[in-house]
């Protein structure tokens, strides 16, 4: 029994496969042997509102406020870490300042990095 | 299968079914509707879906705001000519099987504004429908009853054959035409494929005027 200590796992991905595939294969069987497929131009229509899409939906859109949701997370993040950095100050080493002030930096680097690029003033 | 046989076996415990039967089953013991009202009548329909009479018990409380998940049209209520062309492109764009009911006399006929020069006169212009109910607004237990309906329209339905209804025949349409909403009125102003107009006797015309009886 020693040579088949992962025959349970074959099992089971082979049972996990089976059981994944097999409502696909039958409605696969299903749809050839009784339902045929109805596609149609309105029934492949992007938006399903009942009305007529209108418009490229590749269109330009201003990306400031995508830009500035991201460098939110600058500030968001260093605020979740900053505080418990605080709490547990007293008791760091070398090694571990050093750390957190690289995390730091590397933040701040993304901060100077936007400001450079004119990213903070809104207009 | 012989159904003393299968009643027999059923004594016994033993449930004895087709391939057409269970499907049927399933089909008409999970309709879910699509979401959306069109007037008053969308009021009663919201009522039947509702603790008191609770559309629930019938397996259709799912109300699909898409109608790509969504099997039964309700068209509840007046369908104005502005709104024709929506209604006909959510159906086409539902998923095969598909139904419709009428709800109420907008939907059916146009009702009181049938002579109004806004308002469809019967969504069946445009879409096969599957049950009428009249009633303005028809009450919540007529909803029920036409539901129960097409649950038994759908039991009856043929898996195969030439009586097999319409989403199991490829060369059957699935899409019906959009009318057009333009200056005076819908074009196509019906689609013939799907409504006929009625035959009406005229050799009584005059003697029998409307309104007067």
């Amino acid at each position: 029994m020693t040579n088949h200590t992962y025959l349970p796992v074959l099992v089971l991905l082979i049972a996990g496969a089976a059981f994944a595939i097999g409502p696909l294969a039958l409605a696969w069987v299903w749809a050839k042997k009784f339902s045929p497929q109805k596609t149609g131009p309105t029934k492949n229509a992007i938006y399903e509102c009942g009305l007529e899409s209108n418009g490229d939906a590749w269109i330009k859109f201003k990306p400031g406020y995508y830009l500035y949701a991201i460098i939110f997370l600058i500030f968001d993040v260093e605020a979740v870490f900053l505080l418990p950095f605080a709490v547990a100050f007293e008791g760091f080493t070398v090694a571990e300042s050093v750390s957190m002030l690289v995390f730091l930096l590397l933040l701040v680097e993304g901060l100077v990095w936007a400001w450079q690029k004119n990213v903070l003033s809104w207009t | 299968m012989d159904e003393q046989l299968k009643s027999e076996l059923r004594r016994q415990g033993v449930v004895a079914t087709s391939l057409q039967e269970l499907y049927n089953w399933g089909r008409k013991s999970s309709i879910w509707p699509l979401n959306f009202g069109l007037a008053c009548c969308a009021i009663e329909m919201i009522a039947t879906t509702m603790a008191r009479y609770d559309l629930a018990r019938f397996g259709a409380e799912v109300f699909r705001p898409s109608p790509r998940q969504a099997d039964l049209m309700i068209v509840a209520g007046t369908v104005t000519k502005k709104m024709a062309p929506q209604v006909v492109r959510l159906y086409n764009q539902m998923a095969e099987p598909k139904y419709v009911i009428s709800m109420g006399a907008c939907a059916i006929s146009g009702g009181p504004f049938k002579q109004g020069y806004n308002v469809l006169k019967g969504i069946d212009r445009y879409i096969p429908v599957d049950v009428f109910i009249p009633g303005c607004p028809p009450r919540p237990e007529a909803l029920l009853d036409a539901f129960l309906m097409l649950q038994r329209k759908i039991d009856e339905q043929q898996l195969t054959g030439p009586a097999r209804p319409r989403h199991l025949q490829a060369e059957q349409p699935s899409e019906f035409s959009v009318p057009q909403y333009s200056e005076h009125d819908l074009v196509p102003t019906r689609n013939d494929a799907v409504w006929h107009a009625p035959l009406v006797n005229i050799s009584n015309a005059g003697t029998n005027e409307s309104g007067r009886d």
